[in-house]
């Protein structure tokens, strides 16, 4: 149990605006799960409350099994890595780690043993007499993990920690923390707005969407299946388009997308004959090719993006983003005639997402 | 060259107003401590230390150490009252009534100093606004004027917002985050304040001490008007050297070694003034 994070109908709302609506969701102990959304989707607000710095409304959360209602945030079994560190400019490297210790009434002797050992662990050794102010980015945030690892949390919830990173050190610190997770077995609850930083890091993923938990699950689940139009949406599912069900036969749902425009899905039972369905398809699950079916279109924009090319294809009644490898993309361009082949299983079929 | 004169030229305000309202007045009063007194209450320009080595006499050293102890305790009830206010105005208090709890803090200053003195004997007096309210409760009159409590009360109420305004400027530039991450980190809200708030907050800590004790420290109206001129304290002294005794060169050299008193604490205190602006 220890380790373990349950959240049970929890609300949270700020003057009239609802900020976390009846989630109920749970952690295993030593999983890494990410609350993953747009900016003012509750996540923050979500780990706030796990962090004792809110108060539900209603609901309960029990962390290692214990009710952790009315427990103020300096005796709950978590630690906390803030988006901006947080850490305090007035007290050095080691006296950052210390401070936690300190007010654990860890014994003196013990300290600087267990500082060094935490500053090892995020390759800080040797920087315990530095100020805060002479560090770099990306040595705050190590700093800042250590600060939090060194009290040997139940739980760790961190807040978009790489947000203020470049693009470079921030590849680096999610493989990183990922390790470091992975050999302390520690649970760990991490706040992102960015889908790579999930999908990379995540044991499962849970995508927030306007104070609700809208899919949960393991980043190859999410990104194979998504759920719904918001959770395709924001996991980079760029096409989506609406088609009425004209026939359901050997598995396949026929649809009708436009006049001229007949698409082929999967049938996962979910399809209703005459319906309406939402569909979405990622551009690098579309070919340009010939084949069964294809659909024919005309190059109507370019985003080259180096290793790839998205192309937008205007096809009868929608426009559809296709990716292509630098390899073949290369003849092509603005204006050109292409033919569009997917397999079936590529559409996805998608619910819309419920009204907020 | 050009951006070095440039900074010259910029430099000039400044130095003009140091040496026209701060130097210049600080050389005549020296100059003039150096005199006699003469018959009619002038000054005659005959140099010597006669008014310093007179200063320096038991008596006068008795009066300044007692401004001391007034100054310094003045100081430490400002901050232990001022400080709970700043923090609830900055950390505690709803966003959009802290203008006009500032308002409030500096609203006094809109009344002389003097008539807000003349206010609190109405207050404190035997039939004062207090008095009145005790025996409507059938309770005995006490004498609350003219005794160093009522000085004390005075100087608190007087000095409060010079502690106020700058503890509020550096308690509402705190980092609230800070404060969450201490208890994150097990701090209880007492640690959190001695290990967290009052460190990061000794730059209004010691500029609100600075602002509070250097005119403490010449007080005279409130011993005057509260304590009924029973107490003598130095900025007492000083005032009736030129306004009753007639003897300037006295009082000059009384102000001047005054000024030396501050100046020899700000040096005294450098330390923990740079340390305080470090912290930040």
């Amino acid at each position: 149990m220890k380790g373990a994070v349950e959240i049970e109908g929890v609300g949270k709302a700020f003057g009239g605006v609802h900020a976390v609506r009846e989630v109920s969701f749970a952690v295993k102990p030593g999983e890494f799960v990410t609350l993953l959304g747009p900016s003012g989707c509750g996540k923050t607000t979500l780990l706030r409350l796990l962090a004792g710095f809110e108060e539900p409304d209603g609901g309960r959360i029990l962390i290692s099994g214990r009710d952790m209602t009315g427990l103020p945030s300096y005796e709950r079994p978590v630690n906390t890595v803030f988006q901006h560190y947080a850490l305090f400019p007035h007290l050095t490297v080691a006296g950052n780690v210390a401070f936690g210790l300190e007010r654990a009434r860890t014994p003196r002797t013990e300290l600087p043993g267990r500082i060094e050992k935490a500053l090892e662990m995020v390759r800080l050794q040797g920087f315990g007499e530095r100020r805060i102010d002479q560090l770099s980015g990306g040595q705050k945030q190590r700093v800042a993990l250590a600060r939090a690892m060194v009290l040997e949390p139940e739980v760790l919830l961190l807040d978009e920690p790489m947000a203020a990173l470049d693009l470079k050190l921030r590849k680096e610190m999610q493989v990183e923390v990922k390790n470091l997770q992975e050999r302390l077995k520690t649970t760990f609850v991490f706040v992102t707005h960015d889908q790579d930083e999930a999908l990379i890091m995540s044991d499962r993923i849970a995508v927030m969407n306007a104070g609700r938990i809208e899919q949960v699950g393991t980043p190859e689940a999410l990104y194979e299946r998504p759920r719904t139009r918001f959770v395709a949406d924001f996991l980079a599912v760029s096409n989506l388009l609406e088609a009425t069900v004209s026939e359901l036969a050997d598995g396949l749902a026929i649809l009708d997308a436009g006049p001229g425009l007949v698409l082929r899905a999967r049938d996962d039972g979910g399809f209703r004959k005459g319906e309406k369905a939402l569909l979405g398809i990622r551009p690098e699950r579309i070919a340009i090719g010939e084949g069964a079916g294809a659909l024919e279109g005309r190059i109507e924009d370019e985003i080259y993006l180096g290793d790839t090319t998205d192309w937008r294809v205007a096809l009868a009644g929608v426009t559809l983003t296709v990716s292509e490898g630098a390899a073949t993309a290369q003849g092509r361009k603005r204006g050109d005639a292409v033919k569009l082949v997917f397999p079936p299983e590529a559409l996805l079929r998608l619910e819309e997402s419920p009204a907020s | 060259m050009r951006t070095r004169r440039q900074g010259l030229l910029l430099l000039l305000p400044c130095a003009l107003t140091l040496v026209v309202l701060f130097l210049l007045p600080q050389a005549l009063m020296f100059e003039a401590s150096l005199g006699r007194r003469s018959h009619y209450g002038g000054i005659v320009h005959e140099w010597g230390l006669g008014n310093y080595l007179r200063a320096l006499e038991p008596l006068y050293l008795w009066i300044l150490a007692r401004s001391l102890w007034l100054a310094f305790s003045t100081t430490l009830l400002c901050l232990l009252v001022g400080y709970p206010v700043a923090y609830w105005i900055a950390l505690k208090a709803p966003a959009r009534f802290r203008s006009a709890l500032l308002v409030l803090v500096i609203l006094p200053f809109w009344t002389s100093f003097l008539v807000r003195m003349y206010a609190w004997i109405f207050v404190l007096r035997s039939e004062g606004l207090l008095n009145l309210g005790l025996e409507a409760f059938g309770l005995p009159r006490l004498n609350l004027l003219y005794n160093d409590l009522a000085v004390m009360l005075g100087q608190l109420y007087g000095e409060l917002p010079f502690m106020i305004l700058p503890l509020y400027a550096s308690l509402e530039k705190l980092d609230r985050s800070l404060l969450e991450a201490a208890a994150d980190l097990g701090a209880t809200p007492r640690q959190t304040l001695f290990g967290v708030t009052l460190p990061l907050t000794a730059p209004g800590i010691v500029a609100g001490s600075i602002l509070v004790f250097i005119p403490s420290l010449g007080a005279f109206l409130a011993p005057d008007l509260l304590g009924g001129a029973r107490t003598v304290y130095i900025g007492n002294l000083i005032q009736s050297q030129f306004a009753i005794a007639r003897d300037m060169p006295f009082g000059s050299a009384l102000s001047f070694l005054l000024s030396l008193v501050v100046v020899l604490m700000l040096f005294l205190f450098r330390r923990p003034l740079q340390a305080a602006q470090a912290a930040r």
